[in-house]
């Protein structure tokens, strides 16, 4: 899907801070900020909310505790018991070792694999290039044209360092 | 960020003035150009030497391991000894990643990125050792729990081997994911500043569309400090459990509750010479000297004297307990490693693992990189004696006398070993050659620290 933005390019992550806190202050709706490296305080200035990650890496993690345990439950104690160095059937602190590593497997990739889904990273996606050294040393805001007041939003911009701001047609690579 | 307090006494992680564009520049541009001709000489000494390792391994799996120098007595040995060194080692590439991330140590920007690679390239290396020791590796896939036609006979849970395929296993898919996510955004900022179409191809590829929206920032942030929380109890795991394959026999001089504990100090110290040597190496081929800087030296040299001071107290521990055990047999087994036929193995090992770093005291011999460089290597030869040492003279002096013997390896042995340095170094010439060996992004979001402070 094209879309119509407005970008303000910066080359300095303080000036690029400096503008996002003030749009927010005047309530200009950004679309998003592309930067070379994360820079700090720009979730809040784009109100961004804590990531759900967390609670994945915990539902992932005891996913993988309780199978642990079952995988190992199951075939010591019920699907085929066997008598080794004459320990119980459920030897408990035996099975640890792999109750942990199992945990940790899971909670791993499944975080890392609800970070890609989420974010919709895939090989063959088509990055939103705005500018050819976004990922090298250009920092770049990017608002919706529909939805901000064009001259009130590149005063501000302007105002505060950016050393361009023009409106730009964008495949927002979004499908649906 | 900037306005966050930094002390006076703080240095600038970038010695030299750098633009975020020249930053790039320093460690991508090579990465483009041809292949300078020191890489040429390393890359291919390496891979010969990956070929006799390689015509080697064919040898013995074809052959069997009846041709390795193991008897009755001593039934493990190099095989073994060769796994948990390069286990050893990868371990401080974990430690520089998601330890030093926790602790919000800036200066790991530098590093972690070749740490990390060296820990993939060291656990591969170490999993070729139980492969072949397995026999008939091509049923190596037996050691995992599947519904089988072997009557549905499980593998066995309470078997401390078993818990090394699950922490192994799991250490190794770990440590690539999260160095995969780490590359993310430099892989996408080759793709966006390369002239070459191929490149623009494969790089645009690998990079899954990466555009550096603060949105996926924000998460990924997150994930990277999930995943070194992960990380940092699954190292600590991966070598107690390496430890458990001795801990829980009954052999004396192997069953000790000091094990986990001393096996990770000593991994950490070996993992980090292995960084070391690794590192003066590469900053000086790669023209690095600005990134990978003095300072970032001087730290690893510190690490290796506290873990090393580690290893050396463990050592005197398993002394003491011998003696206060009252158990004849330990009170032997210990005897007989300091003073028996492999009293020499011994005493390399504490005069290269406790005595030689000892060195670093001195801040004039740690900041000295010819020293620190040969330091790097003898705490290494040290390491690879410790492990030696506590497997084959544990067992070549059993309790009966009559089954007393010697161990030495044979050519396949030995060339097995030497061979996996040659895959070790084949992988990170390759590493260096095709993906940024310094974590560009992670460079840039620094480089204003403590900058005013000169």
């Amino acid at each position: 899907m094209k879309k119509d933005f407005l970008l303000a390019i910066y080359d300095c992550e303080e000036k690029l801070l400096k503008s996002a806190e003030k749009a927010r202050d005047k309530n200009i709706e950004m679309y998003d900020i592309y930067t070379p490296f994360p820079v700090h305080g720009l979730d809040d200035a784009m109100g961004i909310k804590r990531s759900f990650l967390p609670y994945v890496t915990f539902l992932a993690g005891a996913t993988g505790l309780f199978s642990a345990i079952l995988l190992q439950v199951w075939t010591s104690a019920f699907d085929w018991p066997t008598i080794i160095g004459g320990k119980p059937f459920i030897s408990w602190p035996a099975f640890a070792p792999i109750s942990f590593e199992l945990t940790v497997l899971f909670a791993a990739h499944i975080t890392v694999l609800a970070f890609l889904v989420y974010n919709r990273l895939f090989p063959g996606k088509q990055p939103m290039i705005l500018h050819e050294e976004q990922t090298c040393n250009k920092f770049v805001i990017a608002m919706e044209r529909d939805k901000v007041n064009i001259d009130d939003a590149t005063n501000l911009l302007k105002e505060h360092g950016a050393i361009e701001v023009n409106i730009k047609n964008v495949d927002t690579g979004s499908c649906c | 960020m900037s306005d966050a307090h930094v002390s006076q006494l703080r240095q600038s992680l970038v010695p030299e003035d750098r633009t975020y564009k020249q930053i790039s520049e320093d460690i991508l541009d090579t990465l483009e150009e041809k292949p300078s001709k020191a890489w040429l000489i390393g890359f291919s000494l390496s891979a010969f030497i990956l070929t006799i390792g390689f015509f080697t391994v064919a040898y013995q799996i074809g052959t069997g391991i009846g041709t390795w120098g193991l008897n009755k007595t001593v039934g493990w040995s190099w095989d073994i000894t060769n796994f948990v060194f390069w286990v050893g080692i990868g371990h401080a590439g974990t430690l520089i990643s998601a330890v030093l991330l926790i602790f919000r140590q800036k200066w790991r920007t530098g590093i972690n990125r070749a740490a990390e690679a060296m820990t993939i390239f060291a656990v591969a290396c170490a999993g070729i050792f139980p492969l072949i020791h397995a026999g008939r590796p091509w049923l190596l896939y037996w050691v995992f729990p599947y519904p089988n036609t072997r009557g549905d006979l499980w593998v066995n849970f309470r078997s401390p081997l078993l818990w090394d395929v699950f922490a192994i296993s799991t250490y190794l898919t770990v440590s690539l994911v999260f160095w995969y996510m780490g590359l993310l955004p430099d892989l996408a900022s080759i793709r966006d500043r390369t002239k070459s179409k191929m490149r623009k191809l494969v790089y645009g590829l690998l990079s899954f569309g990466w555009d550096g929206s603060n949105r996926t920032w924000h998460h990924w942030e997150v994930m990277s400090l999930i995943l070194a929380g992960l990380a940092t109890p699954l190292v600590l795991s991966v070598h107690t459990i390496v430890s458990m394959d001795f801990a829980t026999s009954v052999i004396p001089g192997w069953h000790t509750t000091i094990f986990p504990p001393y096996f990770v100090a000593g991994a950490v110290f070996s993992g980090f010479a292995m960084v070391l040597t690794l590192m003066i190496i590469t900053r000086k081929v790669m023209n690095w000297e600005n990134y990978i800087t003095i300072n970032h030296i001087e730290a690893m040299a510190k690490v290796i004297v506290v873990t090393g001071m580690i290893v050396g107290l463990a050592y005197g521990t398993e002394f003491f307990m011998a003696w206060y055990s009252g158990n004849e047999y330990e009170k032997y087994c210990f005897l007989n490693r300091a003073t028996g036929p492999y009293w020499w193995a011994y005493w390399t090992m504490v005069s290269c693992n406790v005595l030689s770093p000892q060195f670093f005291w001195f801040k004039k011999l740690r900041t000295h990189i010819g020293f620190v460089f040969f330091l790097s290597i003898v705490v290494n030869i040290g390491m690879w004696f410790e492990r030696f040492v506590i497997i084959t003279t544990s067992i070549h002096r059993d309790f009966l006398p009559s089954s007393w013997a010697m161990y030495s390896p044979t050519w396949v042995e030995i060339w097995t070993f030497i061979g996996t340095f040659g895959l070790f170094f084949t992988l990170f010439f390759i590493f260096i050659r095709v993906l940024p060996g310094i974590a560009v992004a992670e460079v840039k979001s620094v480089y204003k620290y403590a900058r005013n402070n000169k």
